[in-house]
C-alpha cells in the first residue's frame, strides 16, 4: 500500500488550471466572491480556463453578461463598494479600452475621493498577449495602462505558482486589482503547485533565475522567453539572472535593483510596447537606482511599436525572441 | 389620525404611509424642511464661491429641490444613492450634515471626504450616499451595482441613481439599463430633465422621446412634474416599494429646470436661454412655492409656521458655514493617504 500521508504534494498544473484552481478555492471560502463576464458559465470563457465552475458555483455565482464591457464592470465596482467581491472577465486585454471610465475614473479613485470611507475590492481579469493570429484588436498587451493610475494594482504572473498565489491575494485585497493572463500561457506553460493553501503578497518579486553577469527583468510571457535566452547564454559562459517583479504595482522595486547592482547590466523584456511602458519604468527605476554599478545601457526588449498585424510573417517580428534576447545580452556584455 | 393628515391624505393621494415612517403631515413638513435647507444651502454655496471663499466650481441645485427631497422621502437611510456634479440637494436629503458639507466644499480636514473630493464627489457611506460622480452617467454602473449587491445579499436596500438628462448621450447609461432589467436589480433611475446640458438645449441633443427608452427595455416608468414634491413622492414611493420587493428597476423623468446656470459663474446666459423662461419657472412653479401654498390652502400650515420653519434653518445654515471657514485645512501630508485601502 502507498503511503500517501507523505507524498509530495505537489501537482503539475497550466498557468490556465492554476488559476481556475485559485477561484475556485476562493469562491468556496467567500459566498461574497461572484464572476461575471461574457461566456464565462457554461462556456467557461473562451479560453474554457473557468470549465466546470459553473458547475459546483451556480449560475447566480458564475454569471453570463451581455456583451456590454463597461455594464458589467460598473455593476462589479458599485457590488464591491457595498459588501461584495466581484471578478470581473474581459474576454480580451483590447477591451480594457471599454471599460476605462469605470477603472480609472471610479474604481481607482473612489477610495480616495471619499477620503477613505468606501473600498474597492475588485479584481478585473483581463488577457494579454499576441501570436495567436487575432491581428491588431485581440492581441495588445495594455497592462501599462492601469499601471499608471495611482489607486489600481497591477498583476502580470508568468507561472502557475505565481499565478495561484497572486489571484488569491488579488481577490482578498481591498483595492481594485487588473490581473493579466497571458493567452498563449493558459496551456503551454506548466508547473508545480502545491495542493496546499498559500499565497503570494501584491508587490513581491521573484528571481527566476540567478546569475552574476546580467540581469533579465520580465514579465508575464517575457519570463519564459529570458529562461530560454539565459540557458543559451549559459552555454557561452555568460550568467544571467531573470527577475520577475509579478506586479507592476505594488512593485518590488528594491530586488530589480539589487539584482542589476550584482551584476551590472540589464535587459528589460516585457510583451507590452516598450514607448512609455513597463518596460520604460524598469528602465527608469534600475537606471536611477543603480547607475553606479552599471557597465552598460539599460536597454528595453518590448513589444515592436507597431500595431499587431495579422499576417504570420509578420506577426511574428512583433514579439521579442530568445534569440534576441540572447543577442542583445552578448552585446552588452562585449561579445 | 389627525383631520390634517387626512385632508393631507386626500390631497396627495397617498397612503397611510409606510411602516415606521410619521404620518403624512409630518412627511409634508419634513419635505418643505428638506427643500428650504438645499435652497439655503446653495444660497450660502454661490455667496460663498462669488467672495472668493471656495476653489473650484460650483454646480447649483436649486430649482430641482422637489426631486431629491420627494425621492429620499420615499427612502431608508440604508438605502443607496448615486449622485451627480449638481449633487448636493441628493446629499443633503438623503442626510447628510450641512458643516460636512460645507467643509468638503471649501476643501477642509473636516469634510466629508477630508477635502479630497470637493464639490463634486461627497460621499457618506452612513447615509447611503456612493458619491456624487463628476463623470456625466459616471455613476449609473455604481448605482446598478448596488443594486446587484442588494439582491444577492438579500438585504432589501433600494438604490437611486439621480443623473441629469445631458447622461442621456451616455452609452454606459443603456447597458445599465438593459442589465437592470435583465436581471430585475432594486435600482430607480432618476433623470432630472432641467432641460440643459450644460449650455446646450436638451432638445438639440437628444433624438426621439425620452420616454421611449425605458420602454425598449420594458423598464416601468413614469413622467412626473418635478416642481411638485407630492407629485414625486407620490410616483416614486411606490417604485421603491416594488423595486424592495424584487419587482426590479424603474425609470423617473422629472421635468424641472435650474435657476441658476450649469455653475455658478455660468452668469452672462441669454444666448441659450431666455430672461423670461428663467422667470417663469422661478415664479408659480418654484417647488417651495408650491408646496408652502398647499399647506396654507389646505390649512395644514399658518404662514408663522413655514415662517419658523426658514429661520431656524437659517440658523443652522449660517452656523455650518462659520463652522466651515474656521476649519483648518488638511496637513499636506494628507496627500498621499487613502491612495489604497
Amino acid at each position: 500500500m502507498l503511503d500517501t500521508q507523505s507524498a509530495p504534494a505537489l501537482r503539475d498544473l497550466t498557468f490556465g488550471e492554476a488559476i481556475r484552481e485559485a477561484i475556485a478555492e476562493e469562491m468556496r471560502r467567500d459566498k461574497t466572491i461572484v464572476l461575471m463576464g461574457e461566456d464565462v458559465a457554461e462556456a467557461g470563457t473562451t479560453f474554457k480556463v473557468l470549465t466546470g465552475l459553473v458547475d459546483e458555483f451556480g449560475k447566480d455565482r458564475i454569471i453570463d453578461t451581455p456583451i456590454s464591457e463597461a455594464g458589467f464592470t460598473g455593476i462589479g465596482v458599485g457590488a464591491a463598494m457595498t459588501g461584495m467581491r466581484p471578478i470581473v472577465d474581459i474576454m480580451f486585454g483590447d477591451f480594457l479600452t471599454l471599460i476605462m471610465d469605470q477603472l480609472v475614473n471610479q474604481a481607482a479613485k473612489i477610495h480616495y475621493m471619499s477620503g477613505g470611507k468606501w473600498k474597492v475590492p475588485l479584481v478585473v481579469r483581463a488577457t494579454m498577449g499576441a501570436t495567436r493570429r487575432s491581428a491588431a484588436q485581440h492581441s495588445q498587451s495594455l497592462h501599462a495602462w492601469p499601471s499608471h493610475i495611482p489607486g489600481l494594482k497591477v498583476v502580470v504572473p508568468s507561472t502557475p505558482y505565481d499565478a495561484k498565489g497572486l489571484m488569491k491575494s488579488a481577490i482578498r485585497d481591498d483595492n481594485p486589482v487588473v490581473f493579466f493572463e497571458d493567452k498563449i500561457s493558459y496551456t503551454k506553460v506548466k508547473g508545480q503547485v502545491p495542493s496546499e493553501e498559500y499565497t503570494i503578497p501584491l508587490g513581491v518579486g521573484d528571481v527566476k533565475r540567478e546569475g552574476r553577469d546580467i540581469t533579465f527583468i520580465g514579465t508575464s510571457s517575457m519570463v519564459q522567453v529570458a529562461l530560454g535566452a539565459a540557458t543559451m547564454l549559459e552555454e557561452v559562459g555568460i550568467s544571467a539572472e531573470v527577475v520577475d517583479p509579478r506586479t507592476t504595482w505594488p512593485l518590488d522595486e528594491k530586488t530589480l535593483i539589487e539584482s542589476v547592482k550584482k551584476t551590472s547590466r540589464c535587459i528589460v523584456m516585457d510583451e507590452g510596447y516598450g514607448r512609455y511602458g513597463v518596460g520604460a519604468e524598469f528602465a527608469a527605476l534600475v537606471a536611477e537606482g543603480a547607475f553606479y554599478n552599471l557597465d552598460a545601457p539599460v536597454t528595453r526588449l518590448c513589444a515592436m511599436h507597431v500595431p499587431i498585424p495579422f499576417s504570420p510573417s509578420l506577426e511574428d517580428v512583433t514579439v521579442p525572441t530568445e534569440r534576441q534576447a540572447f543577442d542583445l545580452a552578448m552585446k552588452l556584455c562585449g561579445r | 389620525m389627525s383631520i390634517a393628515t387626512r385632508k393631507a391624505d386626500a390631497a396627495t393621494g397617498i397612503g397611510p404611509g409606510n411602516p415606521g415612517n410619521p404620518g403624512n403631515l409630518d412627511r409634508l413638513l419634513h419635505m418643505y424642511k428638506q427643500m428650504v435647507a438645499i435652497r439655503l444651502f446653495e444660497e450660502r454655496v454661490n455667496d460663498l464661491y462669488t467672495r472668493a471663499l471656495m476653489p473650484g466650481l460650483a454646480h447649483l441645485y436649486d430649482g430641482e429641490e422637489a426631486i431629491a427631497a420627494g425621492i429620499c422621502e420615499a427612502l431608508t437611510r440604508e438605502d443607496y444613492v448615486t449622485s451627480t456634479h449638481r449633487g448636493h440637494g441628493h446629499c443633503l436629503a438623503k442626510g447628510a450634515s450641512p458643516d460636512r458639507m460645507f467643509a468638503e466644499l471649501l476643501g477642509k480636514e473636516a469634510g466629508y471626504c477630508k477635502g479630497k473630493g470637493g464639490s463634486m464627489h461627497i460621499a457618506d457611506p452612513a447615509t447611503g450616499n456612493l458619491g456624487a460622480n463628476a463623470i456625466v452617467c459616471g455613476s449609473a454602473g455604481l448605482a446598478t451595482g448596488a443594486a446587484f449587491a442588494s439582491k444577492y445579499l438579500g438585504n432589501r436596500r433600494v438604490t437611486v441613481c439621480f443623473f441629469g438628462e445631458g447622461a442621456l448621450g451616455q452609452g454606459v447609461l443603456y447597458e445599465e439599463m438593459n442589465l437592470a432589467q435583465l436581471w430585475k436589480l432594486p435600482v430607480i433611475f432618476a433623470c432630472e430633465n432641467n432641460l440643459y446640458n450644460e449650455y446646450t438645449h436638451f432638445s438639440e441633443t437628444t433624438a426621439g422621446e425620452i420616454m421611449a427608452r425605458p420602454a425598449a427595455f420594458g423598464i416601468t416608468s413614469v413622467e412626473v412634474d418635478g416642481q411638485n414634491v407630492r407629485a414625486v413622492y407620490a410616483a416614486a414611493a411606490p417604485l421603491v416599494d416594488r423595486a424592495r420587493d424584487g419587482g426590479g428597476p424603474a425609470f423617473m423623468l422629472l421635468n424641472t429646470y435650474r435657476y441658476h446656470g450649469h455653475h455658478v459663474g455660468d452668469i452672462a446666459r441669454a444666448y441659450y436661454r431666455p430672461k423670461a423662461e428663467e422667470q417663469e419657472w422661478a415664479g408659480d412653479r418654484d417647488p417651495i412655492k408650491l408646496l408652502g401654498d398647499f399647506l396654507l390652502k389646505e390649512g395644514l400650515a399658518d404662514a408663522a409656521a413655514l415662517e419658523k420653519i426658514g429661520a431656524e434653518l437659517t440658523r443652522e445654515m449660517d452656523a455650518a458655514v462659520e463652522f466651515a471657514v474656521r476649519a483648518p485645512y488638511p496637513d499636506p501630508s494628507e496627500v498621499t493617504q487613502d491612495i489604497y485601502a
